[in-house]
């Protein structure tokens, strides 16, 4: 993987809390996001991903609060998602701060929202999510509505799609690994790494450091995503830093502590 | 102590709320605005910037805004450009299509190579690099730059791009990184007018450390 890899802290939402599950179900209050995301920049987080799990049950002013609070405090890249159905909610979220938005639901109902969004506002800005779920044939299904909805849609296949019709980097979660810990679905990542030409943040399972490491030298992840395993004090981030510098993987050097 | 102001240049392109964060954050007062006349005489200007070149161009145009930076930068005050901001300093761009740039520098925008040497690169770059003096450069090169505090290739900072800047004129290249052994262009620099490629107000603390010198100068 050329360049730097970069390690994202990924906080779901629900409402105004901080939510982990299992399996993308199950959720439990984790606590308040704006505290999570100061403590994880603090730290010496690359990145943030905020999901807002139940956004097309809710109204989303949610999200672009806690957004919106973000941006004040936390100067790294922020990715929004959850809900987005046309080009007007990304200019909401892109409006207070988010600086990409990741779209999975509208994207898998409408493939051609990804072109309208990155037309307007760059494939940079243009977050394909992924939701995989492995089907007893060994392969994987695009999920929609947070793992609750099938599409039909094979994942390789949808990943290829995405990226011609602009998305510039794709946020893949194994559904299947999703809060267990248990590492990433490594022949999932590799498969879509293979497959497209853009970046690729492996997200769901990782428990361990080992688990980043692997990600990056067997599954080709250009970034990790980490929930479970930050929130609950399992892995730290310099921890996980100090691993991939181990293993050789260059990674972005740490500043002094921001103020 | 005089109140630091900075006029950011607001054609509703990129996200200004973040570049504002920021230069508030490092204590500067940032003024927002397109009219053309506080931009022309700002004490300082900023020009951010995502998204489409020719996007980006086809704004500042259609607001009459190149006119009023070619003053700004002919006055020799400190200007920032920051990604697209920086790379419509060149005289053109080939992201979809030709499009002319506002030319106060030399050179081309092209897209980053897919391979190099035969080993492929993801394009978007999209992370932190380490910032390298240009290949070639005398070791004093960032003295009173925007960079003087910094030292090569201790720092990080965010990159998130498709299209690099190629300068005609290797002095006018103030900062290089290294992508999977490509040397992408990092920061441009002739007299008062820099430009970065990276994202100094999504840079964490090395990025604040930029903005807190620009304005100081």
């Amino acid at each position: 993987v050329a360049g730097t890899v970069r390690l994202i802290a990924r906080l779901d939402l629900k409402m105004d809390f901080l939510i982990k599950g299992v399996h993308l179900e199950g959720w439990r209050k984790v606590g308040d996001p704006s505290k999570f995301a100061r403590r994880y920049y603090v730290a010496g987080i690359d990145e943030l991903i905020y999901i807002d799990v139940v956004a097309s049950l809710y109204e989303r002013n949610n999200l672009s609060e806690i957004v919106r609070r973000a941006a004040e405090e936390v100067f790294i890249p922020i990715t929004a998602g959850g809900g987005i159905r046309r080009p007007s909610d990304v200019k909401s979220l892109l409006a207070v701060g988010a600086d990409k938005v990741a779209i999975n639901t509208g994207a898998t109902l409408d493939p051609d929202l990804l072109a309208r969004i990155s037309d307007t506002y760059g494939s940079q800005a243009t977050v394909l999510s992924i939701e995989a779920k492995r089907s007893p044939n060994g392969e994987w299904e695009a999920m929609a509505d947070n793992g609750r909805n099938h599409t039909g849609r094979d994942v390789i296949r949808w990943a290829a799609e995405g990226a011609r019709r602009g998305a510039g980097e794709i946020l893949l979660t194994s559904i299947d690994r999703d809060g267990t810990g248990r590492g990433l679905d490594l022949d999932l990542v590799s498969a879509v790494t293979r497959e497209v030409d853009i970046p690729v943040i492996a997200s769901g399972g990782v428990g361990r450091v080992e688990h980043l490491v692997e990600g990056v030298t067997k599954g080709g992840a250009s970034a990790v995503a980490m929930a479970r395993a930050l929130h609950y004090n399992q892995v730290t981030i310099a921890e996980a830093r100090a691993a991939l510098d181990r293993a050789g993987i260059a990674v972005r050097l740490p500043e002094e502590t921001p103020s | 102590l005089s109140i630091r102001e900075a006029v950011v240049v607001d054609y509703d392109i990129g996200n200004v709320f973040s570049v504002c964060n920021a230069l508030r954050h490092v204590g500067c007062v940032p003024i927002l605005t397109g009219e053309h006349a506080k931009i022309a005489h700002a004490e300082r200007l900023v020009l951010p910037g995502v998204g489409a070149f020719g996007k980006a161009m086809q704004e500042l145009g259609r607001r009459g805004l190149l006119e009023p930076i070619r003053t700004f930068c002919a006055t020799g005050r400190p200007f920032l450009g920051i990604c697209v901001g920086m790379q419509v300093l060149m005289q053109r761009s080939t992201e979809l299509g030709e499009h002319a740039g506002i030319g106060l520098l030399q050179g081309s925008v092209e897209r980053i190579p897919s391979k190099v040497d035969g080993t492929p690169l993801k394009v978007p770059h999209i992370g932190w690099s380490r910032l390298l003096l240009p290949d070639g450069a005398p070791g004093d090169r960032w003295v009173d730059t925007v960079f003087a505090q910094f030292a090569a290739s201790r720092h990080s900072f965010y990159f998130v791009h498709s299209y690099e800047a190629r300068p005609m004129h290797r002095t006018d290249i103030l900062a290089e990184v290294d992508y999977g052994g490509h040397r992408i262009v990092a920061a441009v620099q002739r007299g008062n007018m820099a430009g970065v490629q990276f994202h100094p107000e999504r840079s964490g603390v090395a990025g604040q450390r930029m903005l807190r010198h620009f304005i100081a100068m």
